[in-house]
Parts: structure tokens; C-alpha cells; sequence
């Protein structure tokens, strides 16, 4: 019998350009906030996991690690930095997972952060560039726009998707990021001021584009047992999987599909026992809108070539069917790289609790986060459930 | 230590260069870059370096406006996934057309041009972009 592994607090940072803020600051804030919010002491925490892309290129900075457990005066316990690009949080996430199901640990901090903006934006838009096949697609003049505007252009043509769905996408989480008091854009933004921003790549323009985001997030994962001391509201982790595809996006079968997350997103429902229709609420992964729309169809809110429909219906909204990024996702909340995964995590546990306010999805039970790095290469899917 | 890129690059000139992939026999499957390991065949697998013909169409493609400073003084232009005769696809830039006159389907063949420069006094790369066949032979 193997035992389960629970979240019994959370913490986030505000995500932003927050000039006046380091990385250390911003990490120390999470984790501090989790702790309090688990009302663990630090003697309890056995080791730390923190999620994070590039700090050595965004701050100069590495061994986030060592750092960590400095900072948070947490001693000598073992401490580690996991990267995956844009899923460096949810691989952080499900590092702690495996570690405490394999009975390592039994009480462990998880950290996810990103500080961005103290590099030139060319010097950032360079690194995140290195998310994808740096060699044979970046080199070559594809900045990441560049490759979700392939996915997008191809997705158009073969499905008749069209610019408004794209910007369907950013107004939705940006209501939605109203009543997200963490989150970068707390404004709503009207359909015309997105389909009229800047062009990136035609036909992504800047606001259909997660922005650069520092912040920083962070749970307190440990096993059952411990959960009960700690907490009587805690979360469990339903299931942690995660799927590998090829680096660069013109090696995939099929552009506008990510099997990845295909594939990962079907081992979590089977592994929880469960089918899309039980989730009640999911926190997906659009760095830029287009993938939203291909997540609700790689993870199986509906047909291949359905997803725009789906946002004409207006199903993935707080109080329909499938709310979708009640946190105002990637693109609103902000998308401070490797906390990205761990904050989608947050806001889960938040809404599994009843702790989302005004953003609420009402009675929600069991909860979906779909993390991916690069254009689709990792997948990290966690299925939740109180 | 070398100057920024100059390792980097020259230790794939064959590729970028002549559009050096390679095959596999076992599977009758082309790469493009060359793999270390046919992902099919693995250890069955036998590979095979193949010249492509250079010769393809676009399968998707983007405008580029916001661009690193490398490419900076190229904005706007054409990147798109070519879909090679031999059936692998590739990144590359589209030349000698105007950004509205690209579709996809479009028939394109490579030509050898500047990628880019690393800075001012840095190294420069060359390599591969592709351009519409028509503009060349005349012909669809």
C-alpha cells in the first residue's frame, strides 16, 4: 500500500515587474507564506525542491538550491533546483511527489521562481528562447512567438480557428485576474484592444502573449499523516504524471497537437480514476492563447479541432462546465518561468478549499494543472482532490 | 576559449551549410538535423548521411515583427516550417518573397544566404533559407 501525498499550505508571491525586489526576496515570500499557511514549524521541513528555468542567465544567479535553505534559515537539509524550462515548477511539484510517495521524506517545501526583469528585454526574449531546439529553430530567427504562431497559423488553417478565439483566450483570464489580488494584470482587457495590440508574428500579437513576470511561489507537501497534524483542510495529490515529446516543434507528428500532454493527461485520469467531466476546475498552460485552445483538446474538454467552439460556448468560464484558469492563467496572472508550475498549484489548492473569493468555482472537488515546457516538449499534468 | 559561437557553429557547417541529414535504411526514414539514434529503430537502426535536395513546401509560417537584436534589422520577415520532399520538416526563413505573398503550400527550394551576425565584430553565420521556386525557375 502505498501512501498519499498531501498539500497542507500554500504561498505566492505578487507576480509582476517588481523593480524593488530581488530573487531571493520573492522566494523567501512564498515559502514563508506556505510555511505560516501549513503551520509547520522549520524543524519539520526535510528537504526543499525549487523549481526554476534560468536564474543564471535572468539574475547571474545559480545553486537555487543551497540558496534556499540559507535564506529560509532551514540548516543543513538537502536541497535542489529542477529544471524544465517552462514546466521547472510542476517538475519541482512532482519531484517532492515522488520523494515523499517513496517514503524519503515525509515533509518537504516546494518553491517555484522566476525574477525576470533584471535583464534587457532581448537579453529575456533570448532566454526564453533557449525553451526550444536553440540550435535549429532559435538560431535561425524562430523567437518563441515565432513557434506558437506556427501552431496557430496551421490550427487556423486546418480547423478554421480564427484570431477572435485567440483573443477570446486573454479576455477571459484577464476578467478572471480581477479578482486574483496576486496577479501581474488585475484589469480586464476588451476583445478590439487585443486583436488590435502589436503584432509579435502574425498572427500573435502581444495580447495573446504571457508577458515577463517575476514572482515567485511555494507548498508545503507532505505525507498524509502529516497532513493531519498540520491541517484539517488539506489537498491530495490525485496524480502526478508527465510525458516527454521532441525539442523542436517541427520534429512533432502533428503541430497542433502536443502529445505530451496527450499522453500525460491521460495517465493522470486513469491514474485518479477519473474522466474530465469529474474535474471541476482546471489551471492550463497558455504562454501564449493558442495553447490554451489546443489543451482543451489534448486533454479531452473536446474534440480535435473543437477548442474554438469551446470558447464561442463559452464553457471554459467561471460557472460553466470546465472553468479554466480562474487565476487569469499564465497571461494575466503572470509567467514568471519556473513558478509558473507551483502557482497553478496554489490556485488549485486555493479553489479545493473555498479560499478563491470572488474567482470561486462553487463545490469544486477535484482540480487539473497542465504545466508544459517549451513549445510542448514536457508535460507535467497533477490531478487534485480534497 | 573561443569567441562566442565559433566551436558551435563550425562543428555543424556540413549541415547548415549543404543540408547534410542523414537516413535510415532500416526504416526508410529521413532526418533532418542529423539524429544520433533513429528514434524508430534504436540499436536496430543503421544511419546514413543523405544530402537533401533542398527542395519542399511551407507548411506553416509566421511573420516576424518583434525580433533579438541579431535579427533586428531583418523585421519584418518570413519564418516558416518547410516540409522537405523527403518528408522531414525544418525551421528556416523564407527569402525573395513578400510577407503577403506566403501561403501555405507554397513550393520553396534552400539557397544559401547570411543567418546572421553575432554583434559587431562578432562571427557571422551562414547557412540555409529558402525562397519560392517560382521566382527562380519560373516554374510551380
Amino acid at each position: 500500500m502505498t501512501r498519499r501525498v498531501a498539500i497542507a499550505g500554500v504561498g505566492i508571491s505578487k507576480f509582476g515587474e517588481l523593480w524593488d525586489k530581488s530573487l531571493r526576496d520573492i522566494t523567501l515570500e512564498a515559502g514563508m507564506y506556505a510555511i505560516f499557511d501549513a503551520q509547520v514549524s522549520g524543524k519539520d521541513i526535510e528537504a526543499i525542491t525549487i523549481g526554476n528555468m534560468s536564474a543564471g542567465r535572468f539574475t547571474g544567479q545559480e545553486h537555487l538550491g543551497a540558496l534556499a535553505a540559507d535564506m529560509g534559515g532551514l540548516g543543513h537539509i538537502p536541497a535542489y533546483s529542477v529544471e524544465a524550462a517552462c514546466a521547472s515548477g510542476g517538475a519541482a511539484v512532482r519531484h517532492a511527489y515522488t520523494a515523499i510517495k517513496a517514503g524519503e521524506h515525509d515533509v518537504m517545501l516546494v518553491l517555484g521562481c522566476e525574477k525576470m526583469s533584471d535583464v534587457s528585454q532581448t537579453e529575456a526574449i533570448n532566454t526564453i528562447s533557449v525553451a526550444s531546439d536553440w540550435e535549429w529553430e532559435g538560431l535561425f530567427g524562430a523567437t518563441f512567438p515565432t513557434l506558437f504562431a506556427f501552431i496557430a497559423r496551421r490550427h487556423m488553417k486546418e480547423y478554421g480557428t480564427t484570431e477572435e478565439h485567440l483573443g477570446m483566450v486573454t479576455v477571459k483570464n484577464h476578467a478572471n485576474a480581477v479578482h486574483n489580488p496576486f496577479a501581474q494584470f488585475q484589469k480586464a482587457v476588451p476583445l478590439e484592444a487585443v486583436m488590435t495590440s502589436g503584432l509579435l508574428a502574425d498572427p500573435i500579437r502581444v495580447l495573446h502573449s504571457s508577458p515577463i513576470s517575476d514572482g515567485a511561489a511555494g507548498l508545503i507537501m507532505c505525507s498524509e499523516e502529516k497532513a493531519k497534524q498540520f491541517t484539517d483542510t488539506p489537498v491530495f495529490v490525485e496524480a502526478s504524471t508527465q510525458a516527454s515529446d521532441t525539442l523542436a516543434l517541427h520534429d512533432r507528428r502533428d503541430i497542433c497537437t502536443m502529445d505530451a500532454v496527450v499522453e500525460s493527461s491521460k495517465a493522470a485520469y486513469k491514474k485518479a480514476k477519473l474522466t474530465p467531466d469529474d474535474i471541476h476546475v482546471f489551471e492550463l498552460h497558455e504562454s501564449f492563447t493558442i495553447s490554451e485552445i489546443t489543451q482543451y483538446e489534448d486533454i479531452g474538454l473536446c474534440k480535435k479541432g473543437e477548442g474554438g467552439k469551446l470558447l464561442d460556448e463559452g464553457l471554459t468560464e467561471i460557472g460553466a462546465k470546465y472553468p479554466c484558469n480562474t487565476s487569469g492563467g499564465l497571461k494575466a496572472r503572470g509567467h514568471p518561468v519556473g513558478a509558473t508550475g507551483v502557482a497553478q498549484i496554489v490556485e488549485l489548492v486555493l479553489q479545493l478549499r473555498g479560499d478563491a473569493e470572488k474567482r470561486q468555482v462553487q463545490g469544486a472537488e477535484k482540480a487539473m494543472a497542465v504545466n508544459i515546457g517549451g513549445t510542448g516538449a514536457t508535460s507535467i499534468v497533477h490531478i487534485l482532490g480534497r | 576559449m573561443s569567441e562566442r559561437g565559433v566551436a558551435q557553429v563550425w562543428r555543424k557547417i556540413k549541415s547548415i551549410y549543404n543540408l547534410v541529414g542523414n537516413h535510415c535504411t532500416t526504416c526508410n526514414t529521413y532526418y533532418f538535423p542529423p539524429r544520433p539514434v533513429c528514434p524508430t529503430c534504436r540499436r536496430k537502426g543503421h544511419l546514413e548521411d543523405y544530402k537533401f535536395k533542398g527542395l519542399g513546401i511551407v507548411h506553416t509560417f509566421a511573420i516576424v515583427r518583434q525580433a533579438p537584436d541579431d535579427f533586428k534589422r531583418q523585421v519584418p520577415y518570413i519564418m516558416a516550417q518547410v516540409e522537405l520532399d523527403e518528408g522531414t520538416r525544418l525551421t528556416a526563413q523564407i527569402v525573395n518573397c513578400d510577407i503577403q505573398d506566403v501561403h501555405i503550400g507554397m513550393r520553396v527550394r534552400a539557397c544559401f544566404r547570411k543567418i546572421t551576425e553575432y554583434g559587431q565584430s562578432g562571427l557571422i553565420v551562414y547557412g540555409y533559407k529558402f525562397e519560392p521556386t517560382m521566382k527562380v525557375t519560373g516554374h510551380p
